[in-house]
């Protein structure tokens, strides 16, 4: 989403990466240690916002590590953190029957502090988050930092343009200091939208 | 390694801590382990939703597994979307205090933040609520009640009369090999499924802390009753409500002066920290609850607890 909706543009620089090394830092596609770091990018125009584009796995030992020195960098005071992940559909537990028609779809977890409005439905208990943004979200707890998880549940193994657009309404909320490509062109997603790759036609 | 979400420092000397054995994850697992039937951690949920605790800090260490989700205690929609991290404290009245921990980590030295933070904090005694595989029970254990406790020397000066009063059995010791007949093979002590238990006795007993252990032999399953059983025996000793809890997953509100819901909730780790207790009140309060002077409750959200309902 952020990489067609919000990096295509040419409004951000790359001002900085993390890199976590561990048994998954080569990905399976032969990417180095350099291209599957997280990258931070910082608007030209606005240097108050800044994007950290998280591509590389992130080990369980490392996320609370990870989480500690990327925030030491920052400045807490009026620092408001906004997370978007994703998860299959299949992990949502609920007491009602989801149609097939019903994923995509977001669910929301804020800290106590974050007095602004979630763009949609807060996640309802069973369910949990976990991994990076369940670190970050707990830093920004535990600190007293405003932050807002939206987490996509959607029913397909890789992104799709479908499952982009779930995240739109995110937009409304950063709209305010990320300008945003709100119909970018199919070459610009076909770029950033993985195909899906000739070991997993098992079900064509 | 805790952070009080009060305006001031938390406080714990002299309290009671009661707490869930917490397991540690296996390298390479992916989901993390509980101790069999989380019973304990159903134990302390039930506390935790009985006396109706609100948060006061957070476990804030490197060695939880990061999760977060909405408040698992919701009584209304007001207080339903508070996030909850793995570990947090949670506070009943003025007088008493509570602290919320995860029940799943992924590393050893766990056990020696925890030991360390409850000798820093001065607590009079700590309990430990957990639970041992009823499979690998031996012959002496198959007989009787499947309750069994554990006590440190230092706490043993202090209990040895009530709990005698009470007649539990002490955990027995058994042989490493069973069915080796060995005159010099010494009777160990074996907790299986029980997390760090043994761990947390054992390092207790070396740093003299008065800790003791209340566990019940279980299965995987519906553990809602070992849970309700624990509670009992653990109120047997401590007195921590005016009558036993009785199996009721839920009753009905229909107002303010009847009592309210009983939320059983599954699958949460808790660390109930007990003050040191004042003159009970017998009367109940407005809404119909049992009053209970200086309880403390740690109460911790398992990744199990959000992910098996």
């Amino acid at each position: 989403f952020l990489s067609a909706y919000v990096l295509a543009s040419a409004n951000w620089d790359a001002v900085g990466r993390a890199v976590a090394w561990n048994e998954r830092s080569r990905s399976a596609t032969g990417q180095s240690g350099e291209e599957s770091a997280c990258v931070f990018y910082r608007h030209k125009d606005d240097l108050s916002v800044l994007i950290c584009h998280v591509t590389c796995y992130i080990a369980e030992d490392q996320l609370f590590q990870w989480t500690e020195k990327v925030f030491d960098c920052l400045q807490s005071r009026e620092l408001t953190v906004t997370v978007l992940s994703d998860r299959s559909v299949a992990d949502y537990k609920t007491a009602e029957y989801l149609s097939s028609s019903s994923a995509p779809f977001l669910r929301s977890l804020h800290s106590s502090v974050f007095s602004d409005q979630p763009v949609c439905q807060s996640l309802e208990q069973p369910n949990i988050i976990t991994g990076l943004p369940a670190a970050v979200l707990n830093h920004c707890q535990v600190n007293r930092i405003a932050a807002v998880v939206y987490h996509c549940y959607n029913d397909v193994s890789g992104p799709d343009s479908v499952t982009v657009e779930t995240y739109r309404p995110v937009l409304s909320k950063l709209g305010r200091s990320i300008q945003a490509d709100c119909s970018p062109s199919a070459d610009v997603l076909r770029r950033f939208v993985r195909s899906s790759e000739i070991q997993s036609n098992l079900y064509i | 390694m805790f952070i009080s979400s009060q305006s001031s420092p938390a406080a714990f000397k002299g309290f009671t801590l009661v707490m869930v054995s917490l397991t540690v994850n296996p390298a390479g697992a992916s989901r993390p382990a509980v101790a069999v039937g989380n019973v304990g951690q159903l134990a302390v949920d039930l506390l935790v939703s009985t006396l109706n605790m609100s948060r006061a800090g957070y476990f804030h260490t490197d060695c939880l597994i990061p999760m977060a989700g909405n408040n698992p205690y919701a009584s209304c929609k007001e207080d339903a979307e508070e996030l909850h991290t793995p570990a947090e404290g949670s506070t009943r009245s003025q007088s008493s205090f509570s602290i919320h921990w995860v029940g799943t980590c992924h590393t050893f030295p766990i056990l020696f933040q925890l030991v360390s933070w409850i000798k820093a904090s001065g607590f009079s005694r700590t309990v430990v609520l957990s639970s041992s595989h009823s499979y690998q029970r031996d012959d002496q254990q198959l007989q009787g009640t499947p309750l069994r406790y554990l006590i440190t020397p230092s706490l043993l000066t202090a209990s040895a009369d009530a709990l005698k009063e009470l007649g539990w059995r002490e955990m027995e010791r058994i042989p490493a090999f069973p069915g080796v007949k060995d005159a010099d093979a010494e009777p160990r002590l074996c907790i299986p499924g029980g997390g760090i238990t043994k761990g947390l006795y054992t390092d207790s007993c070396d740093e003299d802390l008065p800790l003791a252990v209340l566990l019940l032999f279980c299965s995987e399953g519906d553990n809602i009753p070992d849970a309700f059983a624990l509670v009992n025996h653990l109120n047997d000793w401590l007195r921590l409500l005016d009558s036993q809890v009785i199996l009721e997953t839920r009753l009905s509100c229909k107002s303010a002066g009847i009592r309210r819901e009983i939320q059983v909730l599954s699958c949460t780790s808790v660390l109930v920290v007990l003050s040191d207790f004042l003159p009970r009140a017998k009367n109940r309060t407005a809404s119909g609850r049992f009053r209970l002077p200086g309880v403390c409750c740690l109460e911790a959200v398992s990744l199990l607890h959000f992910s098996n309902c």
